[in-house]
């Protein structure tokens, strides 16, 4: 816990990190100052981009203590306004799910290999950067947590699988190494609760280490202050759970 | 992104974006969460011009009752132009060879 008297300094910096293929694309990275080592995690952005959400967030993270690192995920689409270049992505129906979780494994590689690190890395993602972080811990067992926040699409149909999507995530549930937790409103249809009922038979099923929280009169991105979705109570609540978790399982 | 659901329509005409106007080529349409309207759900049309860049764009995000709205009213407009003569037959004989 902080207290007054403490010494507390954050280094938070864009670098350039090896993503899928062997890309080099740009991060942005937050670091505790003072003495370590620290566990560290990897921020999976949301659907509308490498946007200031998710630099704000990265920056809480390493402010509790956490080596953290955020990459841009829509890199490859080119440069412009965080919604200038999720428009597009948008338009060209996403990023293929094998390149975000080759990204993410890069982002957990950088992290991992810091010397200030302890070795323990947990990955956060809310929205489609729920699902992205589901995805990734499932195929990577060298993270050691993971925080979905309302992540949609976990759950697909046949019909909704492509070429860039070309299976659900619930099938990977059986490869999950590392424990969960969830964070989800009732009010949300993307996922709907009776789709985060069936993510959590599916881990059940296959006894895992899960955690799941479902807000009522919460809806879809309910930490988003600066959308009208945001709800206080369930905001302050969610973090709390977040960083209990972490706490738990990375120190 | 969440929802997947988007269609992309080449177009022709102008748009005003935030410098100048420039020479529309596409129009990108989705019901996806959008950025500012504040719903959790929109219909998003981005009207753009990617030669020019990713900035070339000019963004709408309406509700689903605002969306089904306009399109009726478009083409009401388009009808009565077409009624009072004002569509160039040429154009007509284009759409019915469609």
């Amino acid at each position: 816990m902080y207290t007054t008297d403490m010494y507390e300094g954050v280094l938070a910096e864009t670098i350039t990190m090896t993503g899928a293929n062997g890309d080099l694309i740009n991060a942005y990275l937050a670091r505790p100052l003072g003495k370590g080592s620290f566990p560290a995690m990897v921020l999976a952005h949301h659907m509308p981009g490498w946007d200031q959400w998710y630099r704000e967030a990265t920056f809480k993270f390493a402010q509790h203590g956490y080596v953290t690192i955020s990459p841009n995920l829509y890199f490859r689409t080119g440069h412009g306004t965080p919604e200038d270049v999720a428009v597009k992505v948008r338009a060209d129906g996403g990023i293929a799910d094998a390149q975000v979780v080759d990204d993410l494994a890069g982002a957990m590689e950088h992290v991992h290999a810091l010397p200030y690190v302890n070795g323990k890395v947990g990955i956060f993602g809310t929205c489609s950067g729920g699902r992205h972080a589901y995805l990734a811990a499932c195929q990577n067992s060298k993270f050691d947590a993971v925080i979905d926040c309302w992540g949609g699409r976990v759950v697909m149909t046949p019909d909704q699988l492509t070429d860039k999507f070309p299976v659900s995530p619930l099938e990977y549930t059986k490869d999950l190494s590392c424990p969960i937790l969830g964070l989800f409103g009732e009010e949300d249809s993307s996922p709907p609760p009776e789709q985060v009922k069936q993510h959590e038979e599916e881990l059940k099923k296959h006894g895992k280490n899960y955690e799941f929280h479902m807000y009522p009169n919460a809806g879809h991105g309910f930490f988003y202050y600066d959308r009208p979705n945001y709800r206080q109570e369930q905001s302050v609540d969610g973090w709390k759970k977040i960083f209990a978790f972490l706490e738990k399982h990375l120190a | 992104m969440c929802t997947m659901i988007v269609e992309k329509v080449k177009i022709e005409g102008s748009g005003k974006g935030g410098a100048d106007w420039f020479t529309l080529q596409q129009a990108n349409v989705s019901y996806d969460h959008p950025f500012n309207a504040p719903y959790e759900h929109a219909l998003n049309i981005d009207f753009v011009n990617e030669a020019q860049g990713l900035s070339a764009r000019v963004a709408v995000e309406l509700s689903e009752s605002a969306a089904r709205e306009l399109v009726r009213t478009i083409l009401s407009v388009l009808d009565q132009a077409e009624a009072g003569g004002l569509i160039d037959p040429l154009v007509l004989s284009q759409r019915e060879n469609r």
